[in-house]
């Protein structure tokens, strides 16, 4: 059946695009075959308007309109050809070549497909897709995240979501609520930024730790991205901070290698054995988590709550080890 | 993306069927097939689904003529009288911003003489996407630092050019700057890093580097030994492969040091009441646990081995001393 009802999509899609103006709902039933063969006024309705939701689901342009005021109840559809039709595109042969690349980058099944339809677009546009190798590195977006599409899909029709999400501290995953605004891929990981819905706030989840399925729980439309919405500014938390501060640290002679490369300031020999570092950092129990995996190799200077951070870590650990013995 | 039925999927590849066969004259079954990614036999049945199309009324002269001789005989098509269908159908949504969004991933990991061919193409097919493309802007793809990323041209060109490398390596374990020649093998992504893959001439063993933690490197003029031949690693199960006989020690996690199950492969994981878990894990080097215990102050304890759980009490013992 379904090559007829190819035939049948197609039939009503010419009829639309030659007709000179709105094609009233009566005339199709006259033209296509298969509304003509339609048993009662009701099944016709039932199959024309399924027929324009599968044409519309391909992104075909149905119009309607054309109130004659002579023909009252005369509502018809068109397709205009300038909304219809791709527009010229003359690639040159690398160009050509670019857009076979680019068509690899995505792993994603949905996605890799969609590529490929606007492919075979773009060839029957009359460009040779050439997919001989270029000189260009071949990215690869990150491809391990099963709810990307999900969230691509609903970024793209502004549809609200609820999905479950692990986070590192809860033993289980929790329900949220999500207008995404948009997706962003950092160092080889998606992420979904958009408004939490039940946080009232800005938030930003790494997709995978997004359990299960995602829910698509809006119509198309259902929210505005805030006027101005800088995508790549909301990610902020995502690249390293701005160093706001600094430390000072003592550190053993030759150890600390990461520390000593990241340093602004690096005085050799203050005591026998010991050099003085300056490091710029944000975030102080980021700078703790790194300090005090130097054990007795690293000892704080400045600023106190730093030293108290390390310090307090340091006695967690002792006691930690006590509770357990 | 919602799955599309057959019949949807059939009139998209035919709005764009037709557009390309016109444009072309007479076309092979099997050059079709293989230009719309698609099998000879789908090219068949969607021409016989075009036979009986064409402008209403679909009388003798309205239908889309197919030269039914060289189709049935020869298995050319040749395809005429449907000049209202010359151009395919737009880019919608999907297809436009995945096009795009593949098209800023590739520039994003161009070198200078490419980006402008990429940059051009660019150009020419978010003109034809038109507002289709819109949706692209919603996805970022945030570039890598700029170091890191002339650091992974340069070994990439190691790689081809199967030349050995030397490297200058922060041992992030090891706490350690060493110097060693290797064998670059591939510059491949795991986990948000990126890494070289390569044979270690100091170890005499396979390594993996990773970028932020390479001081410098050098690409040398010596080539590679035997040992790049070695297949690519596979990284999607991750980069922390200890061996199977490596020690094995066992965490009391609390509910805040549940991420060390998430970032490292736990052989076993046991959920406690409190929300926390215990888990076994193997451990290559036992400086790591203990800088990795260090870190992680009270919110864990190790429960064995007994022996390193003294070691690092020690350490944080002789730690805090320092501070006294």
């Amino acid at each position: 059946m379904s090559a007829r009802k190819s035939e049948r999509l197609v039939n009503l899609l010419i009829t639309l695009l030659v007709a000179r103006g709105y094609v009233p709902k009566d005339r199709l039933r006259q033209v296509i075959p298969d509304y003509r063969d339609a048993a009662t006024e009701e099944s016709f309705e039932k199959m024309f308007e399924r027929d324009k939701d599968d044409l519309r689901a391909l992104g075909v342009p149905i119009e309607v309109g054309g109130f004659d005021p002579l023909f009252e109840d005369e509502q018809g559809y068109r397709i205009v050809r300038s909304a219809f039709e791709l527009p010229e595109i003359d690639l040159e042969a690398d160009e050509a070549a670019v857009i076979g690349l680019a068509a690899r980058v995505w792993q994603q099944a949905g996605l890799a497909s969609a590529t490929t339809d606007a492919l075979r677009k773009l060839r029957a546009a009359g460009v040779e897709v050439d997919r001989s190798a270029l000189d260009v590195a071949q990215p690869q977006l990150a491809n391990d995240e099963p709810a990307f599409e999900a969230f691509w899909q609903a970024v793209s029709a502004r549809r609200p979501v609820s999905f479950s999400y692990r986070s590192t501290r809860a033993a289980t995953p929790a329900v949220r609520r999500l207008e995404p605004w948009g997706v962003v891929s950092y160092r080889s990981r998606w992420y979904a930024v958009g408004h939490d819905l039940d946080r009232g706030e800005q938030r930003l989840f790494r997709l995978s730790r997004v359990v299960g399925d995602v829910e698509l729980t809006g119509p198309p439309g259902s929210f505005t991205v805030p006027e101005g919405t800088d995508i790549r500014a909301l990610t902020g938390l995502l690249a390293p901070e701005t160093p706001e501060r600094t430390a000072v640290v003592r550190v053993r002679e030759a150890r600390a290698v990461a520390l000593r490369h990241r340093a602004a300031q690096q005085t050799h020999g203050v005591e026998p054995g010991w050099d003085r570092l300056e490091v710029g950092f944000a975030r102080t129990e980021t700078l703790v988590d790194e300090l005090v995996s130097y054990g007795p190799d690293v000892v704080v200077e400045s600023p106190a709550d730093l030293r108290d951070g390390v310090v307090a870590r340091l006695r967690g650990t002792l006691s930690g080890a006590a509770g357990a013995a | 993306m919602s799955a599309p039925s057959s019949a949807r999927d059939q009139v998209n590849r035919l709005l764009a069927l037709v557009p390309y066969l016109q444009g072309r004259g007479a076309v092979r079954v099997d050059e079709a097939a293989r230009d719309f990614g698609v099998s000879p036999r789908t090219i068949r049945r969607d021409i016989n689904v075009l036979l009986f199309c064409g402008l209403p009324g679909l009388g003798m002269g309205d239908l889309i003529d197919i030269d039914f001789e060289a189709f049935e005989g020869e298995d050319v098509i040749r395809l005429s009288n449907a000049d209202y269908l010359t151009r395919p159908l737009r880019l919608d949504t999907t297809e436009a911003a995945a096009l795009v969004v593949g098209l800023r991933a590739l520039l994003e990991g161009s070198g200078a003489p490419e980006r402008e061919v990429v940059e051009r193409t660019l150009r020419k097919v978010e003109e034809a996407a038109g507002e289709a493309a819109g949706i692209a802007n919603q996805v970022e793809l945030l570039p890598e630092d700029a170091a890191e990323h002339a650091l992974r041209e340069r070994l990439g060109t190691a790689v081809a050019q199967r030349r050995q490398v030397r490297l200058s390596h922060r041992s992030a374990v090891r706490d350690e700057v060493t110097s060693r020649v290797v064998d670059p093998i591939a510059v491949t992504g795991s986990g948000g890093h990126t890494y070289l893959d390569a044979w270690c001439q100091l170890v005499e063993d396979r390594r993996l580097f990773r970028l932020d933690r390479i001081a410098d490197a050098e690409i040398l003029d010596t080539a590679v030994t035997e040992h790049a031949e070695l297949p690519p690693l596979d990284l999607a199960q991750g980069i922390f492969r200890p061996a199977p006989d490596a020690l094995l020690a066992t965490l009391r996690l609390t509910s805040s040091a549940r991420w060390v199950s998430e970032y490292f492969p736990v052989e076993s994981a046991v959920e406690e009441a409190d929300g926390g878990l215990t888990v076994e894990l193997r451990v290559g080097d036992p400086s790591w646990l203990v800088r990795l215990m260090l870190r992680l102050g009270g919110s864990a304890t190790l429960v064995s081995p007994a022996s390193l759980a003294e070691e690092i009490s020690a350490t944080a013992e002789q730690a805090l001393a320092r501070y006294l």
